[in-house]
């Protein structure tokens, strides 16, 4: 069915994206808002807009039946998810298609395979593709738990089959220390969940975060090669690339095909990424997870191979078939994007809402800013800190990070505090030149230069 | 003399550390200063609110789960 009036059901800058697509596709657009967004980007770029509730957004955007009534009352004939809120909700993606709308993303039964980490793990290793090594389910026996310690390697995670949050979780590095572990961490399990079970993970210590990305129409899908997201902070991205600079050209070939296999071995439908760990000293990858939605680092994959994936997925959600064979996906040159978030680093990364006194857009060749900032807009405090994302493209490397660098320095966001000063130190680091980075190398890089980002800060 | 315990931030005001737990404080509680009144959420972050001066809570202007904005009465004090 081709989709005539798309609804929005999220916020931000990924809204104003969605609105932005469903524009070029001659797509009448629907956003939904709270109280507190009464004045988005997005609500005001919208042909229609609808207030589904308080600020909160338990009461708003993630309140399934406000979203429902919106459509209905608007007459919107698809619902897009952004990323967050709703996006990996299965109810929420059978009550859109119960209600006969289209959704714009992969099935419910999808969502829900790839969103449990037993099942995800279990279609992956079908699919071929490498997951972390570990025991295949629970283990009680200790007999067996120490013939399957042996065949994982050290160091290995022991965790509690009942345990959950962290909790019941050590680490050995040996089978001495793994054998006076067991007992011990089993009489523990079951003291505090009432249940001995106890199953096994390797460790991997220093690996890079590589994720390939896919789109499927739910029989045939193809890859559009990966991203690398290595710099992190609280497990959040902070800093994205395409492609992965540590990714040997063999490997990318293997990694991307495996995706492909195991995306197509459920039908997926839509945009979606697997995401992997990557330890560039051994060669080996290993498969995570799978995010079943349209990710914040999209652009990057967008500016190296030239398709608009937001614009794909919701001419697929529309009916139509994958446009592209495999071997019409190109990448060309690299991109980088860093995102700009209201927050101060030198105040520990402090949260600060506020209202924009000042706005400048770098621009120039290869130069993109996604933001739901403009001039006078008041940040509200109820929702993440993103504010926009800056994406460069060059032609390598070594000159996106130097377009990078010349673009951040363009960018002004006045009236409150922002990451651009984490980032112009960033991209003048020289760690970061050479890519020798892994996902927990921006924390102690962050204690280590605390006096460069306040020292910064202040003289702005 | 009436005392004022002020939200430092913009954002949403608890009163519970968790959603399953008994509230920091309760009308008619006694207050040190520096306990822990409620919790601000600021952009999924959230930051303790300490009590600046010392009392017996008479009321909370601002509900549980609340908006509020900064400078924002969140407990007054006898």
């Amino acid at each position: 069915m081709a989709i005539r009036k798309l609804l929005v059901a999220n916020r931000g800058e990924i809204a104003v994206r969605i609105i932005r697509a469903a524009r070029e596709l001659g797509i009448r657009t629907v956003a939904v808002h709270s109280l507190a967004d009464a004045d988005s980007l997005a609500v005001r770029m919208a042909d229609e807009a609808v207030n589904i509730g308080p600020p909160a957004a338990s009461k708003s955007y993630l309140n399934i039946a406000a979203v429902l009534a919106a459509a209905r009352d608007t007459g919107a004939d698809a619902i897009h998810p952004g990323y967050g809120f709703l996006a990996e909700n299965a109810e929420f993606a059978d009550a859109v298609e119960a209600a006969g709308l289209v959704w714009v993303g992969p099935r419910g039964d999808t969502i829900r395979v790839m969103g449990d980490k037993v099942a995800a793990r279990i279609a992956a290793e079908a699919a071929g593709v490498p997951v972390v090594p570990g025991s295949a389910g629970r283990i009680d026996d200790p007999e067996q738990a120490r013939a399957v310690a042996l065949a994982i390697g050290f160091p290995l995670m022991i965790k509690a089959a009942a345990g959950g949050g962290g909790r019941g979780i050590r680490i050995v590095h040996d089978i001495a220390e793994f054998e006076r572990m067991v007992p011990q961490a089993s009489a523990e399990a079951r003291a505090a969940f009432a249940d001995g079970g106890l199953y096994l993970e390797k460790v991997i210590g220093q690996a890079r975060h590589v994720e390939v990305q896919i789109l499927g129409d739910g029989e045939r899908a193809i890859h559009l090669f990966e991203r690398e997201c290595s710099l992190q902070r609280r497990r959040q991205k902070v800093w994205e690339e395409a492609p992965s600079p540590a990714l040997p050209p063999g490997m990318r070939e293997t990694l991307c095909r495996s995706a492909v296999a195991l995306a197509e071995s459920v039908g997926y439908r839509g945009a979606g990424t697997l995401e992997y760990l990557f330890d560039d000293a051994t060669g080996h990858f290993y498969f995570i997870e799978m995010n079943t939605r349209i990710q914040v680092e999209h652009p990057v994959t967008e500016m190296i191979t030239g398709v608009d994936l937001v614009r794909e997925m919701i001419r697929i959600a529309g009916g139509e078939k994958l446009r592209f064979a495999q071997a019409d996906i190109a990448m060309k040159g690299h991109a980088i994007e860093v995102r700009i978030c209201a927050e101060d680093p030198s105040r520990n990364f402090q949260p600060g809402p506020g209202t924009i006194s000042g706005l400048v857009v770098p621009g120039g060749a290869g130069v993109r800013f996604d933001t739901m900032l403009y001039q006078g807009y008041t940040v509200p405090p109820f929702y993440d800190s993103l504010l926009g994302k800056l994406i460069v493209w060059d032609e390598d490397r070594p000159a996106a990070l130097r377009r990078m660098a010349r673009a951040l320095d363009e960018l002004q966001v006045g009236g409150l505090p922002t990451t651009k000063p984490l980032h112009q130190l960033l991209v003048r680091d020289s760690a970061v030149a050479q890519a020798a980075f892994h996902t927990r190398w921006l924390e102690p890089w962050l204690e280590g230069n605390a006096h460069l980002l306040g020292a910064r800060e202040a003289s702005e | 003399m009436a005392k004022e315990i002020l939200s430092p931030l913009p954002g949403t005001f608890y009163r519970r550390p968790a959603p399953d737990q008994p509230a920091f404080k309760n009308l008619g509680d006694a207050v040190a200063v520096g306990d822990v009144i409620g919790l601000i959420e600021v952009m999924k972050s959230f930051h303790e609110v300490l009590a600046d001066a010392a009392g017996t809570i008479t009321a909370f202007p601002a509900d549980d789960e609340e908006p509020v904005m900064a400078g924002q009465v969140l407990a007054e004090l006898d």
